[in-house]
């Protein structure tokens, strides 16, 4: 992390009394007791205390604190509902820890429109609850629901077992309003589909916090589906079951979800919740089809037929709502039914194209041996997002660092095939210093021309994404070779 | 006259750029040039025509990914796709005619314009199913962004975010694309006689429910004839895309759902090209008034339509969210009444077709808010600082 700035060590009693003036009583907690719950998020390997915790109220508070920490170059962390898998909250020692989680209202439901005004630290679950009884929902789901909130989803762009289908949350936002760290309030988008000039909200979403502070989402949101069924298909051979994913694709159909779980990963979930996973497989599918009742029928019988043409030894249709929820209740189970077997785990998430599977999945295993560590996975089949999840035991000596490094190695891996290194969860700090696999200094240079142009002075979240950091007046320098008129090389008319 | 250089591979078109900054030369970036008339007049001595930098690059119909160049022109994109059963599902309107231009529409030109057809309402636009990109910026410099895999958050989302910026942040060599099934067959169900208010009402229950509609259009008595043969009255055009017996049983079930109202079908072939004509601006075609652009709430569309200037035309597209409307080509255009209303309902009002005359007093792009506009500049300056890059072409004056 970047070194901690001592002239705001040194001032801190003053800067918490600053902060207590714009975010008074419990708005702002300076004691140790209050605020160790933030010293992590869902990556609880890394740990940190934070400089001082605030928990603005409104978007006037959220305004004067970033002004004052913009004016003081002192560093925020901001801060959703604390479970990010790649460090995006962490703490910094010199940072103030912004949390958003007392902005909690639904503002405006539109129905007419489609839409829904939420703020920042609403959580996802809560959007599609307050829509529900009128048959709406909102799309992205990730496996975090209940807790995570709109706010960390629109900063990690994230995803779940509809995105296929659905999209990610990127897909699904109209607007924002953000706060800088000048302390302007800027609102992007709105309730119509495109934006005027540049993509603001494709810059924002999926920028990890280092852009900005969103006080206010807007998310479109959608007419559930009539009826969804879910296919629980086994296949003795993995390569079998990739295959038989590409061929549904092939034949035109996108379903609604499309989940695979290798060997381990099936039987720790069957032994856990005893959803009736076939034992005797090397993968498993579970495919759901969603929409109107005569298209999920006619769909499942033509996915039923492509499954059993690529070799799937187990079929079963889910024949009512019950039977869908116990199909879906060992994959959803998966991180704890892991975690039953192991004392720690860390999930990896990395995206590959679909083809490679057998490849990754074989170099895997090789890589387990050779890092001897035990791996399951759990796969989003449908976009070639992997969560191998690794187990190891934090408290024997060294085997932190080996999963770490068995960790790095998958991810390598996924991007020597053609993939990336994160597909919903984030590069955070976990996988910071694994960028230069994917990017040139080059790349991440102009990457972080677009954070100078948020945030020149790097105060917000640094430390996350990038590798190094380097000055943004460096960055704008340009340096102009003495141009030779590109003829005759090049053709001109 | 405009000098055109066409640069075959990326890495002249970074020798281009490098010139152009050295020798201080903006560039005006063209891709089958069948937009250039929404910047107005060409104000720049050379031209950085991407029509070379062609081809598709990779093409997996399984992953539904597409790699292509940028000058690859769309029809050679839809022929390939529609090979496999596959489309861009943003369904790019073809604005050549409407824009009285010449040239073939180039998926560069889609990707800077974000542009998007009636399916935008299902499925979102360009940008929603872009996977990634490299490309050259103001600076001179190439870098990618995103990757080829429908799934990624590492970094920021470049690919997305340079969609829709006209060519003035970068220069891109090659974007990969998400493709989607294309349908097996559609219908158009057509509700005949409504009123904007009546439309618009009947968009969002028709949104509202589980058909999966994924073309909503209203077409004023005016202009219905002129997309739908032998119409007499308004049509709010509702369509449904999918599997046979599905698109079947949604269609029933939104005739159910309008029961009372005058209403028709249109089946596969017809349905198609009534969707074609609302894409392209087909009812303004040829004609010499000014077109505007206009994306606000989909619910303040009609009304935004029917308070248009007097003598203006007009239809609604995604669900009333698209509103196109022709104007009289005099004085202002309308620019003035439209933005305010406009401003009222939130959204924006771009113009699209204009004689040089009132381009040279309206801007295309509709005003932003002053500190989104101050940071659309610092935006621009860690691309672009020169300015190097279609200088003129989002700019707020007028062209
Ligand atoms: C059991 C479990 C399952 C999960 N499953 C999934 C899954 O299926 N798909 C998936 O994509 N992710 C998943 N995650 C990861 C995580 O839930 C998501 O990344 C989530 O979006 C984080 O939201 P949060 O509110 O917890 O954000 P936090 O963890 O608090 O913060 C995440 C990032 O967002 C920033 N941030 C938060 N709020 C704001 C704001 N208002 N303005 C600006 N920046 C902000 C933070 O600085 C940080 O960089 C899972 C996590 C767990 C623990």
């Amino acid at each position: 992390m970047p070194a901690a700035n001592e002239s705001v060590l040194a001032r801190r009693a003053e800067i918490v009394a600053a902060l207590r003036a714009i975010v008074p009583g419990e708005g702002t907690v300076d004691d140790e007791t209050g605020m160790r719950a933030y010293e992590t998020d869902g990556l609880t390997a890394y740990r940190q205390m934070p400089f001082v915790v605030v928990l603005p109220e409104t978007v006037a508070q959220v305004a004067a604190v970033l002004k004052y920490c913009g004016q003081n170059g002192i560093r925020v962390v901001p801060r959703g509902a604390g479970t990010s898998l790649s460090g995006g909250a962490l703490p910094l020692e010199d940072a103030v820890l912004v949390s958003m989680m007392r902005f909690n209202r639904i503002l405006d439901i539109d129905f007419a429109n489609r839409c829904a005004t939420v703020q920042p630290g609403v959580t996802n679950l809560a959007i599609t609850q307050a829509v529900a009884h009128r048959g709406f929902y909102y799309a992205p789901d990730p496996s975090s629901q209940i807790a995570c909130s709109i706010g960390g989803n629109v900063a990690e762009n994230s995803g779940g077992v509809h995105c296929l289908k659905y999209g990610l949350t990127t897909n699904n936002i109209l607007g924002l309003e953000i706060v800088t760290i000048e302390g302007e309030v800027l609102r992007l988008g709105g309730k119509h589909l495109d934006s005027a000039g540049y993509d603001f909200l494709a810059f924002m979403v999926g920028s990890e916090g280092l852009l900005g502070i969103v006080t206010e989402v807007t998310v479109r949101i959608l007419r559930a589906p009539e009826t969804a069924r879910a296919c629980l298909l086994g296949f003795p051979v993995t390569e079998d079951a990739g295959r038989c994913v590409a061929a549904i694709i092939a034949a035109g159909i996108i379903p609604g979800g499309m989940e695979m779980m290798d060997r381990p990963a099936i039987h720790a979930a069957e032994d856990f919740v005893h959803a009736g996973y076939p034992l005797d497989v090397d993968a498993l599918l579970i495919v759901e089809l969603d929409g109107p009742q005569v298209e999920v029928d006619h769909l499942l019988e033509r996915v039923e037929a492509i499954a059993r043409d690529h070799g799937a030894t187990h079929c079963r249709v889910s024949q009512n709502e019950a039977e869908r929820a116990t199909f879906w209740a060992g994959r959803k189970a998966a991180f704890p039914a892991v975690g039953r077997i192991s004392p720690d785990y860390m999930c990896m998430d990395g995206t590959i194209p679909r083809r490679e599977l057998p490849r990754v999945l074989k170099g895997m295993a090789e890589l387990s041996e050779k890092h001897g560590l035990r791996v399951a996975n759990v796969f989003h089949a449908g976009d070639g997002n992997l969560h191998p999840l690794i187990l190891f035991d934090a408290n024997a000596e060294g085997e932190l660092e080996r999963a770490e490094a068995f960790g790095a190695d998958i991810l390598k891996l996924c991007v020597a095939v053609g993939g990336c290194l994160t597909g919903e969860h984030g590069v955070g700090v976990e996988k910071r210093d694994l960028m230069p696999e994917m990017f040139t200094e080059d790349d991440l240079k102009q990457q972080q021309r677009v954070k100078c142009a948020f945030d020149p002075d790097h105060l917000l979240n640094p430390g996350k994404v990038f590798p190094t950091l380097h000055r943004c007046a460096e960055l704008g320098k340009m340096h102009v070779h003495r141009g030779r008129l590109p003829f005759p090389d090049i053709p001109r008319f | 006259m405009t000098d055109r250089l066409r640069p075959r591979d990326a890495a002249e078109v970074a020798d281009t750029i490098r010139w152009a900054l050295a020798a201080k030369e903006p560039l005006e970036v063209i891709g089958g040039g069948t937009k250039r008339a929404i910047a107005g007049p060409g104000q720049t001595a050379y031209a950085l025509e991407m029509a070379d930098c062609a081809g598709i690059v990779s093409y997996e119909p399984e992953e539904l990914v597409l790699t292509l160049a940028p000058g690859t022109p769309m029809a050679e994109i839809e022929a390939t796709l529609a090979a496999r059963g596959q489309m861009l599902a943003f369904e790019p309107p073809d604005y050549t005619a409407l824009l009285g231009a010449e040239g073939v529409p180039t998926f560069g030109g889609a990707f800077a314009t974000n542009f998007a057809g009636p399916r935008r309402i299902a499925v979102g636009a360009v940008r929603d199913h872009m996977l990634g990109v490299h490309a050259v910026s103001g600076r001179g410099e190439p870098f990618k962004a995103g990757g080829r895999v429908v799934k990624n958050v590492t970094g920021y989302d470049l690919a997305r975010a340079l969609a829709g910026s006209w060519g003035t942040l970068a220069v891109a060599t090659e974007l990969t694309v998400k493709v989607l099934p294309r349908a097996e067959c559609q219908t158009t169900l057509m509700l005949e006689g409504l009123d904007a208010e009546a439309a618009a009402e009947a968009m969002s229950r028709a949104m509202g429910f589980s058909g999966d509609v994924s073309g909503a259009a209203h077409l004023p008595a005016d202009i219905a004839p002129l997309v739908v043969a032998g119409a007499t009255a308004s049509i709010t055009a509702l369509r449904i895309e999918g599997f046979g017996p599905s698109v079947a049983a949604r269609t029933a079930a939104a005739e159910a759902l309008f029961a009372g109202l005058p209403q028709r079908r249109a089946e596969t072939d017809e349905s198609i090209a009534i969707w074609r004509a609302i894409a392209d601006g087909a009812p303004f075609v040829g004609t010499d008034e000014a077109v505007w652009r206009c994306s606000v709430p989909p619910t303040a569309g009609p009304a935004l339509a029917a308070a248009a200037p007097g003598g203006s035309r007009s239809y609604c597209d995604w669900a009333g969210g698209l509103v196109l409307i022709a104007t009289p080509a005099v004085g202002d255009a309308g620019a003035a009444q439209l933005r305010a209303n406009v401003e009222m309902c939130g959204g924006h009002a771009m113009l699209l077709r204009a004689p040089v005359d009132i381009r040279a007093n309206v801007a295309t792009f509709h005003p932003m808010a002053t500190g989104v506009e101050a940071l659309a500049k610092r935006l621009r300056t860690a691309f672009d600082p020169e300015g190097i890059l279609n200088p003129k072409r989002m700019s707020r004056e007028a062209a």
